[in-house]
């Protein structure tokens, strides 16, 4: 709890400018009809996702050169919210002069972070997430009618919240990419189980063959799968000096997740690895606070000593550790 | 210009109850429940403010009518004192509300439906509005408490209590309604129908903020919520707010004496602006305005959704209201668009427009100017109303493209 939740607040409050003005003025809103996108030499795809009666529906228009797959126009109409509107012309702006494939790589995180006044304030609070998700959703519905991916096949992946419609599919990414504990945040992120709750757990007034709280279960028994194998890895006797790069930022993600980020998690912070390098006969590893931990005292003082300590202790001698 | 329709949220404090309460701070800070000349200096205004909420709502003198801070409170300790007086001790096993009550009778509800208790959730019909039948479906000789509002706060339908109230009477049962949007409304009699307990707030009818009452009926005791000091006759403990109870004596005594002009003038200036907000295309009311409070407006924008609306409104200085998804916390359609079985694509577009005694003509003016603009804008980006080429295979609720 404490003060900030006490006080409460709108939701609006926690808008970034930029979601702002794209609500009071969309740059991408609009439509792209059959005559213009022939116009363009294009090839015209319109695809719909979200519904009115879920609170949220868009539709995205491209006009694709069939040559280069190259999307020469894309703009958008939604139903939606003010957070709605602003992912999606995000989203559309995001599209634009993008290959097909390279489009159906923006996650809804990209919209999120391009929304963003300064690199570390969220544009929209959690419970807004859900918008930049359908943002990204829509984009892979584009992608498969313009791939001329068999509608039919769309039709059958496994919808685990019948009220959002969203699919198992995305739940598992949105789950994964955003490494998500609580059926809450699903309920933030992708509209999954805020509505009549059946697909939550067992209970509900409907019965469902996969609930929210399996895919979190499952998803925890993977991380700590592969935990289990990368502690294999680092105990099987590879050297932290003799490891690629990658392996070694593995080992500090293993050590720090095991022994410093609870720590910093309970007060409210965070951490991230930036990068690793030699330098001399040091190993550097940068590293930068997050949350509560940035402008801490302590983050350059007794929190900095545990993880340089512990990180020398279960790697290596040679490791540095600089904040950012 | 800032025009303020949130009137069902609550109310500007009407200045002549401001005036009233300022003494109440600096100059007349006694407790009332100390022995000497500080204390008793506040009994006069104590006196006279109680005087005339027992007036208001037509209260006898023998009933009680116990001030509390708010109305969630009141609802609380209805609900709650019920509990544990006749659930909890066997005596009876089964409480009924209506699925559209306000939270603070349903959050209250379901704690108790946790701890055992059989809960009946009734429905409402297509206006609104909770029908008879159903009481009288689901009362059994196990029924320990019926409580049903008076009036909805999100449609402002009325509900039919005098009926309601009946059937408790003929089961023996305790009748309980939140009157919290009935006051100042319409006329508020408890001596006119059965009913035992009676919820209201002073921020509803141009009172403070933070001081609320339950009417008890004589003989219907309920035991205290807060236990204490034993002020207000030990039904409720906690020093007097000398200043809340006299301002909403003060409003009160002011709301009863506008009953008039709100039921004609300000019903008109509703109807007026209900009538031509739909004139505009694609807008929607559900309960018919005579069985509505006469300040309220429920009104669905096909195709924009409520936040987006407000937004639009806010920025023109317009106050008004959605219960709709994404302007609450929750991701929760508007319940009572729910509950009425309203087309499911209008579940996230409506907007409540609340007037008061002091909204003006003009206000509403520039009101409906404002809306009108802003269905225009918000119609222009929304994909309801957006082009699809010959063939296209919606996955929207495509009944208008």
């Amino acid at each position: 709890m404490g003060i900030d939740s006490l006080v409460g607040g709108t939701i609006w409050d926690e808008y970034s400018q930029k979601v702002t003005d794209l609500m009071n003025n969309p740059q991408n809103m609009g439509e792209i009809t059959e005559e213009q996108a022939k116009e363009m030499g294009a090839q015209l795809i319109v695809a719909d996702f979200g519904a009115e009666s879920c609170g949220d529906a868009v539709r995205l228009y491209w006009a694709v050169d069939p040559d280069t797959d190259k999307i020469l126009s894309s703009k958008f109409k939604s139903f939606g919210c003010g957070t709605a509107i602003a992912s999606s012309d995000t989203m559309a702006e995001l599209c634009k002069d993008k290959k097909v494939d390279e489009a159906v790589k923006i996650t809804n995180i990209d919209v999120e972070l391009a929304m963003r006044d300064t690199p570390d304030v969220p544009s929209v609070p959690p419970q807004k997430m859900h918008c930049s998700v359908m943002a990204y959703d829509v984009i892979k519905k584009a992608a498969a009618l313009y791939k001329g991916v068999d509608m039919e096949s769309f039709e059958e992946e496994v919808i685990i919240c019948e009220c959002a419609r969203v699919t198992l599919d995305t739940l598992k990414e949105v789950i994964r990419l955003n490494d998500l504990t609580t059926v809450e945040q699903i309920t933030d992120y992708t509209k999954a189980g805020g509505f009549c709750k059946s697909c939550i757990k067992p209970g509900g007034h409907e019965e469902k063959d996969i609930y929210l709280v399996d895919l979190l279960d499952d998803y925890e028994k993977e991380k700590l799968a592969s935990k289990a194998s990368l502690g294999n890895d680092t105990s099987s006797d590879i050297n932290f000096e003799d490891m690629t790069i990658v392996q070694r930022i593995k080992a500090v993600d293993a050590v720090i997740d095991k022994h410093i980020r609870q720590m910093l998690i309970r007060d409210g912070g965070d951490m991230e690895i930036l990068d690793i390098k030699e330098n001399g006969e040091h190993i550097d590893i940068y590293i930068r606070y997050l949350g509560a931990c940035s402008g801490c005292e302590s983050s350059s003082t007794g929190t900095l000593y545990a993880i340089d300590n512990t990180l020398q202790e279960k790697l290596s001698k040679k490791i540095r550790v600089l904040p950012i | 210009m800032n025009v303020y329709l949130d009137n069902n949220a609550t109310t500007i404090v009407d200045p002549d109850v401001f005036t009233a309460m300022e003494p109440y701070f600096v100059q007349k800070y006694g407790n009332p429940n100390s022995l000497h000349s500080f204390a008793s200096e506040t009994h006069p205004g104590i006196k006279t403010a109680m005087e005339k909420i027992y007036e208001g709502i037509g209260a006898h003198r023998d009933d009680s009518v116990v001030i509390t801070s708010c109305a969630t409170e009141s609802n609380n300790w209805v609900l709650k004192s019920i509990y544990f007086e006749y659930i909890l001790t066997g005596k009876k096993n089964h409480i009924m509300i209506s699925e559209v009550e306000h939270p603070s009778v349903i959050s209250t509800a379901k704690w108790i439906e946790s701890m055992g208790c059989k809960v009946t959730y009734l429905p409402i019909n297509n206006e609104g509005i909770v029908d008879v039948q159903a009481v009288k479906d689901h009362i059994t000789d196990k029924t320990a408490l019926v409580s049903i509002m008076w009036a909805n706060n999100e449609t402002g339908a009325i509900f039919p209590v005098e009926e309601i109230g009946d059937i408790c009477e003929e089961h023996d049962v305790l009748f309980h309604t939140d009157a919290v949007q009935a006051i100042g409304k319409f006329p508020v009699d408890v001596q006119t129908f059965n009913v035992d307990y009676l919820t209201f707030s002073a921020h509803k009818f141009h009172g403070p903020k933070g001081i609320g009452a339950l009417y008890i009926k004589k003989g219907k005791e309920l035991m205290p919520l807060l236990h204490g000091g034993a002020q207000m006759g030990g039904y409720r403990s906690g020093t007097l707010n000398v200043a809340g109870i006299v301002g909403m004596g003060m409003a009160m005594e002011a709301a009863v004496s506008a009953l008039k002009f709100e039921m004609t003038e300000i019903r008109e200036l509703r109807d007026n602006l209900e009538d031509e907000l739909l004139k505009i295309k694609d807008t929607f009311v559900v309960t018919p305005r005579e069985k509505r409070t006469p300040n309220t407006i429920l009104i669905s924008f096909r195709g924009i959704e409520g936040e987006s609306m407000l937004w639009d409104l806010n920025r023109a200085g317009i106050a008004a209201s959605t219960g709709s998804a994404c302007a609450s916390e929750d991701l929760e359609a508007n319940s009572v668009m729910e509950a009425i079985g309203a087309a499911e694509d209008l579940a996230h577009t409506a907007i409540r427009f609340s007037l008061s005694r002091y909204t003006t003509k003009e206000e509403l003016d520039y009101t409906l100017e404002t809306v009108k603009k802003a269905v225009e804008r918000l119609r222009g980006i929304s994909s309801s109303y957006a082009y699809a080429p010959e063939g296209h295979e919606s996955g929207l609720d495509a009944h208008h493209n």
